[in-house]
C-alpha cells in the first residue's frame, strides 16, 4: 500500500501540478494576448481611473445589489460557505501546511484541527446542495453542462476523501491519504480545462467590465 | 444607394460559425471562457420574469458563441475538427438574441463573474445575420436606412415637411443646414412621426438657451437599426451619414435626442465604428440640457405633479447618464418620487434592442409592462417620465392595451412646458 501512497506523493503530484501550473498560464496568457478593442471613442470626463474601476469592481460584486441577493439568497449563502469553507480547509489544515512549505519553501500557522474539520463538512455539505440545485433547479438543469457536474465531482472527491482520512473512516490511514492525494491530482490536472479556471477568470472579467463601465460614468 | 453589401438571404449556419471566430478572437473572449453556469442572471430578465421559461436565462443566450469558440480552442481541431453548429440550433437562438433580448444588459449587473451579456448577443445577432438567420421587420427597418434615410422612411423630403410643420405648431424656429452653426441636433425618426411635441420642446429649449444650432438635412437620423439587426454595415453607413454631415458643418457638438441605442451607438461606439476619432463631442439631449441648466442658460417653473422617472436602459445603466436626468429634475419637480429598483439596476421597457420592432413579441412586451406597471404604482404617483422615444413606443402600446390608468410622458416635453423664457 506504501507503493500506492508514494505514487500519489510523488510521480503523480508532481505531474499534476506541473500540468495545473502550465494549464493554467497556457489559458491566461492565451487571452492577455487577444487582440485588444479599438476604442477611438472618449472617455466621459473625470471617471476613475482604470486600476480602481477594475479593482473596485472585483471588490463589489462579492455582494450583489440587494434588489438580486433577495432572489438568490441559496446561490450567494451557499456559494459563500462553500469559498470560505474551501480556503479554511486547503490553506489552514497542518497537513496541507507541510506540503505548500515543500514547494513554496514557507509556510503559516495552522488553524485548529476540529476547526478545519467543521469547515470542511460544511464545504462538503455546501458542494452537495449547490449539485442537488442544479439537479433539480429549472435554470440550472438548462444551462449545465457536463463540466458543470464534472467540476463539482472533483471538488466533492479531493474534500471528502480529505475528511475520511483525518477521521480515519473505512479503509487504513495511508490508503485514504493515498486516495485522496490522488482525488487532488485529478482535480489539478482537470483545473486549467473547465469551469474550476473561473478561480483565476472572476478577476479578468469582472475588472474588465468594471474599466468598460467606469469609461462611460456608469456607477454601478 | 450608399450600402454595397446586400441583405443576406440563404441560410447557411456555418457563415454563423465564421462570424463567431471572429467575434470571439477579440476582447469578447474571456467572457465566453468564464460563465460559470449559475443562473443568477435568470432573475434579472424581464423575459424570465414574465415566463418563468429557463430558455429565456441570458447565461443561455451565450451558448452558439461559447460552443463555437470552444470547439475552436479544442487540441483537436489539428486533425480537421471545424467548429460546427447545427442549422436547428442556430434558429432557436434566432429567437432568443433578437426577439428575446433586449441588450438592456441587467443580467451583467447581476453577474458574480461579470460577464458582459449584452455586448455578446450583439455579437451574436451579427453572426446570425450573416447566415441569414435575422428577423424579417427588423431587417426590412435596418434596410429602410439604406434606401430612405430612415427606418420609417424618413426621406429628406419627408423631414423638411415634417420640421416646418413642427416649428409652425411649436412657435418656434427649427434651423435646417444653417452654416456657422455650433451644434446640430438629431432626430429619431419615431419621435418625428410619432411624437412630434417632443421635437419641438426640444427645438423650444435650444433656442431659449441661446445655442446656435441646427439640423442637417445630409445626416439627420440618429437611430441605428443596422447596428440592432446585426448588420454592421448599415450601422457604420448611418453613422457615417451622422459624422459627415456634423464635420461638413464644422460643428462642436452634437445631440441625439431622446432615443436609449441612439445615444449608445454614436456616443460609445461610434468613433470605434468610424475608426477615428470624431472632430465633435456627442450628448444625449439629458446630458446637454443639464448642461445648459448649469450654465445657468435654462430655467423652469417648479411643478407640483408628483411623477417617477424610468431610466432608459442605454442611457443610463449603459451609457452612465443616469445623474443627469435627476439633476435637471432637482428645483424643478419636488415631488418626484423614486422607483424602488431605479437607475442603473431599473427594469427595461421590454422593447429595447430592435424588440419594439418586431411583432412576434407584441403579447410578451405587454406582458414586461406589467413589472413596469406595479413598480410605478408603488411609488405612490400615476405618472412617468421618460428620456427615450422607443420606450415610449414600447409602453404607450401596453398602456392602450391594459387600459393601464397612469400615464406615461416624456422629460423633455414636460420640461419644455414649465421653461422661464425671459
Amino acid at each position: 500500500m506504501s507503493d500506492l501512497l508514494d505514487f500519489a506523493r510523488g510521480p503523480a503530484l508532481q505531474v499534476s501540478v506541473m500540468i495545473f501550473i502550465f494549464g493554467v498560464l497556457y489559458r491566461l496568457i492565451s487571452l492577455f494576448l487577444t487582440p485588444k478593442n479599438f476604442i477611438a471613442s472618449p472617455a466621459r470626463e473625470n471617471v476613475k481611473g482604470a486600476f480602481g474601476a477594475g479593482v473596485g469592481e472585483i471588490v463589489r460584486r462579492m455582494i450583489p445589489d440587494k434588489e438580486y441577493m433577495r432572489k438568490e439568497m441559496f446561490a450567494f449563502l451557499n456559494g459563500w460557505a462553500f469559498h470560505i469553507g474551501l480556503a479554511i480547509t486547503v490553506f489552514g489544515l497542518a497537513g496541507h501546511i507541510m506540503f505548500f512549505k515543500k514547494i513554496l519553501g514557507f509556510g503559516w500557522w495552522n488553524l485548529p484541527s476540529n476547526f478545519v474539520m467543521l469547515a470542511g463538512v460544511i464545504t462538503l455539505f455546501s458542494l452537495i446542495a449547490s449539485l442537488a440545485h442544479r439537479l433539480t433547479d429549472p435554470v440550472l438543469r438548462k444551462l449545465s453542462t457536463l463540466d458543470d457536474y464534472l467540476s463539482g465531482g472533483l471538488t466533492v472527491l479531493p474534500v471528502a476523501t480529505g475528511l475520511l482520512a483525518t477521521m480515519h473512516l473505512g479503509l487504513r490511514y495511508e490508503t485514504l491519504i493515498a486516495i485522496h492525494i490522488l482525488s487532488v491530482c485529478i482535480f489539478l490536472i482537470y483545473f486549467p480545462f473547465g469551469k474550476l479556471m473561473h478561480a483565476f477568470l472572476v478577476f479578468v472579467t469582472r475588472a474588465k467590465t468594471g474599466v468598460e463601465m467606469a469609461r462611460k460614468g456608469v456607477k454601478l | 444607394m450608399e450600402n454595397n453589401n446586400p441583405t443576406p438571404k440563404p441560410k447557411d449556419a456555418s457563415k454563423a460559425v465564421e462570424k463567431f471566430l471572429v467575434s470571439s478572437a477579440s476582447q469578447l473572449a474571456p467572457y465566453l471562457e468564464a460563465c460559470i453556469h449559475c443562473g443568477q442572471c435568470a432573475h434579472a430578465c424581464h423575459f424570465y420574469e414574465v415566463t418563468q421559461d429557463p430558455k429565456y436565462t441570458p447565461a443561455y443566450k451565450l451558448f452558439p458563441m461559447t460552443k463555437a469558440y470552444r470547439r475552436s480552442k479544442n487540441p483537436l481541431n489539428w486533425l480537421g475538427m471545424i467548429p460546427t453548429l447545427e442549422e436547428d440550433e442556430i434558429a432557436e437562438w434566432q429567437d432568443l438574441v433578437f426577439n428575446g433580448c433586449t441588450m438592456c444588459g441587467r443580467c451583467t449587473n447581476v453577474c458574480p463573474m461579470g460577464i458582459d451579456v449584452a455586448q455578446i448577443v450583439g455579437a451574436t445577432r451579427q453572426a446570425l445575420t450573416a447566415a441569414g438567420y435575422y428577423p424579417e421587420d427588423l431587417m426590412a427597418a435596418a434596410e429602410n436606412v439604406v434606401q430612405h434615410g430612415s427606418p420609417l422612411k424618413v426621406s429628406t423630403s419627408v423631414l423638411e415637411d415634417r420640421l416646418e410643420w413642427i416649428a409652425d405648431e411649436s412657435e418656434t424656429d427649427i434651423p435646417l443646414d444653417k452654416k456657422g452653426a455650433e451644434v446640430m441636433f438629431t432626430i429619431s425618426s419615431i419621435e418625428l412621426m410619432k411624437y412630434p411635441d417632443s421635437v419641438g420642446a426640444m427645438a423650444k429649449m435650444l433656442n431659449a438657451a441661446g445655442v446656435n444650432w441646427t439640423i442637417s438635412t445630409k445626416g439627420y437620423e440618429s437611430t441605428n437599426f443596422g447596428y440592432l439587426a446585426g448588420r454592421p454595415d448599415i450601422a457604420k453607413l448611418g453613422t457615417s451619414r451622422l459624422v459627415n454631415a456634423a464635420e461638413e458643418l464644422g460643428v462642436k457638438e452634437l445631440i441625439i435626442p431622446e432615443c436609449g441605442h441612439a445615444y449608445s451607438v454614436l456616443r460609445w461606439n461610434g468613433a470605434n465604428i468610424m475608426g477615428r476619432p470624431l472632430g465633435f463631442k456627442v450628448y444625449h439631449i439629458t446630458e446637454y440640457l443639464a448642461k445648459l441648466k448649469r450654465e445657468g442658460k435654462l430655467k423652469f417653473k417648479s411643478i407640483e405633479t408628483a411623477f417617477t422617472y424610468h431610466d432608459p436602459c442605454q442611457i443610463s445603466r449603459r451609457g452612465g447618464a443616469a445623474d443627469d436626468a435627476r439633476y435637471l429634475l432637482e428645483g424643478f419637480a419636488p415631488n418626484f418620487v423614486e422607483m424602488k429598483v431605479t437607475g442603473n439596476q431599473n427594469w427595461c421597457c421590454g422593447g429595447g434592442g430592435g424588440v419594439q420592432a418586431m411583432n412576434k413579441y407584441r403579447d410578451m412586451r405587454i406582458n414586461v409592462f406589467k413589472i413596469k406597471a406595479k413598480q410605478v404604482e408603488e411609488t405612490g404617483t400615476n405618472t412617468m417620465i421618460s428620456a427615450c422615444a422607443n420606450c415610449r413606443l414600447t409602453m404607450d402600446e401596453s398602456i392602450a392595451e391594459l387600459k393601464w390608468g397612469g400615464k406615461l410622458d416624456s422629460l423633455v416635453e414636460i420640461l419644455a412646458d414649465n421653461l422661464i423664457e425671459d
